[in-house]
């Protein structure tokens, strides 16, 4: 680009308190990874899954929604084909991470590769939208990612084990509103990614895709469809 | 066919490890074989509020009153509160909790 639309914001780069500070973002959503861990121990135990296995899938999959879905196909004793499935299954629930890990390009493409796509497997939803709002905000360190994904990923991991051993402590997370925590973080999150109506006829269009996708479909094809055709919609609006 | 030199439920492990991790660099990777034109850039700059909207309208939709009352208070709590998004968050929560306690 040889016009930026606004002055050149500084050079992504990394440092020791950006790591602090992604993980000082990442608190507001600690109380819903604390929950959704917990459940998911319990729903684990239930399954017949060890702790060592319960919490090694917290510690590598690292991936909430998955996990719980994986859950259920997962069957005792697991057969080459069940393994398949729930790799096929975990890639399609999954597959919102190839949207948003493409997003962060044109913040990171300045970074050796060899430094980000270490970053990039700590990719969640939360990661991902606290990274993302604070680039939009307009910061620049990388850091932030970082360290966003490694606290979201310790409380993970950590407290898996309580609501394995314990059990149903939790047993109905919906009566306090716990099951809707991803979608009114995203609606906190959207407020600060708001930069004028433009952008907003492409955020419109995905709502729309996405709802419509969402009666026709199974599953959690609708994130990936709406989203793509809002921002290519988006895409097509021009500036002037 | 699983075999004694790794337990089944390791295997499925592994599985589902390598299948996230491919969606998690393939965006990415991508994007890097793209060229980086004015409308691509566009694209991936509505493409963060886009993922946001698709994944909150079926979702709210599909939880009926509860999720419109939290995703309404949510939103005019940021508004209201100076964009102070752990208190937004909370009281959506609460909201959501208040509307189904009520038999919603």
């Amino acid at each position: 680009m040889t016009t930026p639309a606004q002055p050149r914001a500084k050079a992504p780069h990394w440092s020791w308190p950006g790591l602090l500070e992604g993980a000082r973002l990442s608190v507001p959503l600690l109380p819903g990874v604390v929950v959704f861990s917990a459940a998911f121990g319990t729903i684990a135990a239930q399954k017949g899954l060890t702790l060592f296995d319960t919490v090694l899938m917290n510690a590598i999959v690292f991936a909430g929604a998955a996990q719980l879905v994986a859950m259920e196909i997962w069957s005792a004793p697991l057969s080459f084909g069940t393994i398949v499935s729930i790799a096929v299954v975990t890639m399609v629930v999954n597959a919102r991470f190839v949207l948003m890990t493409a997003s962060l390009r044109p913040w990171l493409d300045p970074l050796p590769a060899w430094q980000v796509y270490p970053a990039l497997l700590l990719t969640t939803d939360a990661t991902w939208i606290v990274g993302i709002r604070y680039h939009a905000s307009g910061g620049t360190d990388a850091s932030i990612y970082l360290g966003a994904g490694l606290a979201l990923w310790a409380l993970w991991v950590v407290t898996v084990i309580p609501g394995y051993l314990l059990g149903a402590v939790l047993a109905d997370p919906a009566r306090l509103g716990f099951d809707l925590m991803l979608p009114i973080f995203f609606m906190a999150m959207l407020v600060q990614l708001w930069r004028g109506p433009r952008r907003a006829i492409g955020w419109a269009v995905a709502g729309i895709v996405a709802l419509v996708a969402s009666w026709l479909l199974p599953g959690w094809w609708f994130i990936v469809i709406g989203a793509v055709v809002g921002s290519i919609a988006g895409g097509f609006i021009d500036d002037n | 066919m699983t075999t004694d030199l790794i337990s089944g439920p390791i295997a499925a492990i592994i599985a589902m490890t390598l299948a996230t991790y491919l969606t998690r660099v393939s965006g990415y990777w991508l994007m890097g074989h793209v060229p980086m034109t004015a409308r691509v850039r566009r694209i991936l700059e509505t493409l963060p509020g886009a993922i946001v909207v698709a994944t909150i309208v079926p979702i709210v939709a599909k939880a009926g009153a509860p999720g419109l009352v939290g995703i309404g208070v949510t939103f005019a709590a940021m508004l209201l509160l100076r964009r102070n998004e752990f208190a937004a968050v909370a009281l959506g929560l609460t909201a959501v909790a208040l509307t189904r306690a009520a038999g919603f």
